[in-house]
């Protein structure tokens, strides 16, 4: 059955290459979004999006309420962390994560008590208009909303980094290009209301004037529900901000940049922010969860997925509670179909292949895609590049794929820099196209993480090499400031003597009184010289002293190179002098 | 429940290395029978020759290198090898001529680099080459087309010249050969002729290398057709023949042929359509291709015109292959995103 389209919108820019793929969206997509049953337990990551890990506030034994915060973001790039249901904490430890290496990381279980009591709300905002910015990206930050695209980049901190009134133009990203993926879609379907009102609240929060809603050709449904809120609008309130783009569906036409590359032709470079050009692009759950955020004060604890693919024997959308275990979600929509073999989290082309279905749906799970073999065609071992170029015709980020790939294999990688390996966006099209079937993205991220690591050992020989250089610094030093106390010490006994030898020479001068007299004289000049020699000693002791306090109060005060200022790391060798054994700075 | 983990991603691609070689093979199927119709069986010995000995090189050379021989006898490339060098020898060739072409282009131009995709150069060609500096005089046995010439011969005398040098009856080895057009027009200036007073023109050596060139264009237009070439380097190859020859033949009309002339006598259309493209060999950014193409026809028109052989495509060819390394690095697009383009990439990651 052919699928219905929409009219493409008018000038367009579109983005080079690109793939049009088969897209799978039905049967899934036809289906309204289920709602997820509860499970006995969930298992919250504390590191479910980018940057650093929240930080828990609740113990072992905690009872807890749906949406309560259990763990409080660190750090400026973080997120927070609220309860999925109501519960009992049941333990904070290692788990497993929905991870391509199979990692495990500090997680809060909760066992659920099956009541899924409400916590109290925070203080909903009906009047958001009278927030400023930094108090709505505070409640962002605080309702733990991160873009749920597939990013989880802190939504609060991809505000923060507009420029005070620095965008001009908010996008919406409703172009879900993955094939299989339909949570997007059924979102926009279902609930256009909170996407608009979500979106109006960001562009007040931005101090943006337009909003364009960039949504592919293929989700008809979507662009009519979305378009007829925006009718509403203009017609009750006047709100004639939005516009809705119609983009073709071209994968990875819901890339961020090339997105925006279709919608207003400016090419965002790897290395600047979108915001550096007065935009700002949002997914559409996002700003729809940012909506129940700031005006209802509910913290992000839910999010739709996909769950779909061949292997599945009832593919749709759920709503499903962050923490729910991933194996309950595919019995929600069926359980598995016969000779399931792979169970991806995200799309095909850019999502991840998962060792279990114990892991968690985390905000970042957009999609479980479970396909069988004959979902797929079976892959023919990699044949030689015959440079045939459809891979760098493909490239979104008109890279040459082909050299890129010739390089990596050759471990030259600083030549892949040259060849821009940096702007590889890892959308898999390359490798999708290549007729000798090489894995190129394989090679591509894994010339990335050579190239890391070689500049994480240069970055580590520069700062032994600096704190080499500071220790012999300071060794000198201290021999110098040695040498100098012992100089004078010595010049001090030297004077005493002449001073004694000259009273001496005096006393021989002249007539002998008494012989007595004169050998008590002598003994009397002996203990002048040697209380003088004793005075400049306790001197000397008082400066090495008062030097040490100063490198204890620490060099890294004074802007020292290379100090090490973490504690616990070796020192090198241990300064020499006997007064200043210790660590300096290290006790700080 | 557990997975085997794959990484993404998880779609397949439509097409094989194999796919790309049959669209190029199908593609020379017209020339080779109009070649054949033009100029005899003998074409079809050639290319029975040289294909057979080079796919059977080809599996010699897996052998002895232990490398497994299902790939690379299955993605069809070494068929295109000898058949395109087939297309370029005399039609009056003795069989071991394209054996021997055949043997060292697969020996040395392709495995001993390594392999399909890890040759610098077109094997094809450097087998051409080979045989035109070893054996000058085998190289020359062009058959007159049509009219009497070597397509009057039936199969079996054919067969019989091919393998044994034996021609039926009174024929005479020169009463079935004729001068190339190119040789011919190398003949008239070498010994001090004018060009235009030797009626040299397209039509000189008859319409049949026009019928040639539309059977070669209409092979090419099929693989553009299927995505197994793209436009810029026939086009731009062309276009540097038809510039240097219009540049000579402006500066001195008697002593250098005209562009026309040189557009359809030889291997340009031929070379430009099947050789250059060859993508293991040629440029592969979009403003490579067409400084690559450029090249090749600046080039093939110099050495005919200055040379000491009378086509210059093969050498043409081979010398912008060298030059393909340099060229790709200096033609790289754009990225996303940046109007530099080489190595300029001064701001950190």
């Amino acid at each position: 059955m052919p699928e219905a389209r929409a009219t493409i919108s008018p000038g367009l820019h579109g983005f080079h290459g690109g793939l049009d793929l088969d897209y799978h969206k039905a049967p899934a997509c036809d289906r309204p979004i289920g709602e997820m049953p509860l499970v006995d337990e969930y298992v919250l990551p504390l590191h479910m999006h980018i940057g650093a890990p929240a930080i828990p506030v609740v113990a072992v034994g905690d009872h807890v309420r749906r949406g309560q915060l259990l763990a409080r973001p660190d750090d400026f790039i973080s997120a927070a962390i609220h309860a999925p249901t109501s519960g009992v904490i049941q333990a904070i430890e290692p788990r497993g994560l929905p991870h391509p290496g199979g990692l495990s990381a500090q997680s809060i279980v909760l066992a659920a008590d099956g009541e899924d009591r409400e916590a109290e709300p925070l203080e909903p905002w009906p009047d958001y208009q009278n927030r400023s910015p930094v108090e709505i990206r505070a409640r962002l930050r605080e309702a733990g909303i991160v873009g749920l695209g597939g990013a989880v980049f802190p939504t609060a901190v991809k505000l923060a980094t507009a420029n005070p009134g620095g965008v001009e133009t908010l996008v919406l990203n409703g172009a879900e290009c993955e094939p299989f993926i339909s949570c997007d879609d059924r979102l926009m379907q279902e609930a256009p209301e909170p996407i608009l009102r979500g979106a109006q609240m960001m562009l007040h929060a931005v101090g943006a004037s337009r909003c364009l809603i960039g949504i592919e050709d293929n989700k008809p449904r979507a662009i009519e529900a979305l378009q007829a809120v925006i009718d509403r609008l203009a017609a009750d309130e006047d709100e004639r901000r939005f516009e809705i783009k119609v983009v073709p569906s071209i994968y990875p036409a819901g890339g961020e940049k090339q997105l925006i590359r279709t919608l207003t032709g400016i090419e965002v470079p790897r290395n600047r922010h979108v915001t550096d050009y007065r935009l700002l692009c949002l997914n559409v759950g996002t700003v729809a969860n940012s909506w129940h955020a700031v005006v209802e004060g509910r913290a992000l604890t839910e999010r739709v997925v996909t769950v779909t693919g061949g292997g599945v024997a009832e593919p749709r959308n759920l709503r499903v509670r962050v923490g729910t275990p991933m194996a309950k979600v595919i019995e929600a929509a069926g359980g598995y179909t016969q000779g399931v073999d792979r169970l991806l989290m995200g799309g095909p082309m850019m999502g991840f292949a998962l060792h279990e279905d114990a892991v968690p749906v985390v905000k970042a799970t957009n999609c479980l895609l479970a396909m069988r073999p004959v979902d797929r065609d079976p892959t023919p071992p990699p044949q030689p590049c015959i440079r045939c170029s459809r891979c760098s015709e493909a490239c979104p980020a008109d890279l040459l794929p082909q050299q890129l790939y010739w390089y990596a294999r050759a471990q030259q990688f600083e030549r892949s820099h040259d060849y821009h390996l940096f702007d590889c966006i890892e959308c898999g099209v390359c490798s999708a196209v290549c007729p000798s079937h090489i894995p190129l993205v394989q090679y591509f991220r894994h010339a990335k993480t050579e190239i890391w690591s070689a500049e994480r050992e240069k970055a580590k020989a520069e700062h032994a090499r600096r704190r080499f250089e500071f220790h012999n610094e300071r060794i000198e030093r201290q021999k110098a400031e040695r040498e100098a106390a012992l100089a004078k010490k010595r010049a001090a006994i030297k004077a005493a003597q002449e001073k004694a030898a000259k009273k001496d020479a005096q006393e021989a001068d002249a007539p002998a009184n008494a012989n007595g007299e004169g050998r008590k004289s002598a003994t009397t000049s002996a203990d002048d010289g040697k209380s003088a020699a004793s005075m400049s000693i306790e001197a000397a002791r008082a400066r090495a002293k008062e030097r040490k306090a100063r490198v204890q109060q620490g060099p890294r005060g004074q802007g020292e190179p290379g100090e090490p200022g973490e504690p616990g790391e070796p020192d090198g060798a241990a300064p020499p002098s006997d007064e200043s054994t210790e660590r300096p700075g290290g006790s700080s | 429940m557990k997975f085997p983990v794959q990484t993404s991603p998880h779609v397949e691609a439509r097409s094989n290395v194999a796919d790309v070689m049959t669209v190029v093979l199908w593609a020379l199927v017209p020339g080779t029978v109009v070649a054949t119709w033009l100029l005899g069986w003998g074409v079809l010995f050639n290319v029975a020759l040289a294909v057979g000995a080079a796919w059977l090189t080809e599996a010699l050379m897996l052998w002895l290198r232990a490398r497994p021989f299902q790939p690379a006898l299955s993605d069809r490339s070494v068929l295109i090898t000898g058949w395109i060098l087939a297309l370029c020898l005399p039609n009056l060739a003795p069989w071991w001529l394209p054996v021997v072409g055949a043997v060292f282009a697969v020996v040395v131009a392709k495995q001993l680099y390594g392999g399909i995709g890890y040759n610098l150069f077109n094997p094809a060609m450097v087998g051409y080459v080979v045989l035109l500096v070893s054996f000058p005089e085998a190289m020359t046995r062009w058959g007159a087309p049509i009219e009497g010439g070597a397509a009057s011969l039936t199969l079996a005398e054919a067969a019989q010249w091919t393998f044994f040098g034996v021609l039926p009856g009174a024929t005479g080895f020169d009463a079935l050969s004729q001068a190339t057009p190119l040789d011919q027009w190398r003949m008239v200036v070498t010994q001090g002729g004018e060009v235009t007073g030797a009626g040299l023109s397209i039509w000189q050596g008859g319409a049949w290398s026009v019928w040639l060139n539309l059977a070669f264009l209409a092979g090419g237009a099929w693989m553009f057709y299927r995505g197994a070439i793209r436009w810029h380097i026939p086009v731009a190859m062309v276009a540097g023949v038809l510039l240097t020859a219009a540049l000579l033949w402006g500066i001195d009309p008697e002593r250098f042929a005209d562009p026309l002339f040189h557009l359809v006598t030889g291997g340009v259309i031929f070379g430009a359509l099947f050789v250059a493209t060859d993508p293991v060999t040629a440029s592969t950014t979009p403003r490579g291709r067409l400084v690559f193409g450029f090249g090749i026809g600046v080039l093939a028109v110099l050495i005919r015109s200055f040379g000491n052989y009378p086509d210059g495509v093969a050498f043409a060819i081979l010398l912008m292959n060298l030059a393909v390394p340099l060229i790709d690095y200096y033609t790289q697009p754009p990225v996303f995103g940046r109007k530099d383009r080489v190595g300029t990439d001064t701001e950190g990651r």
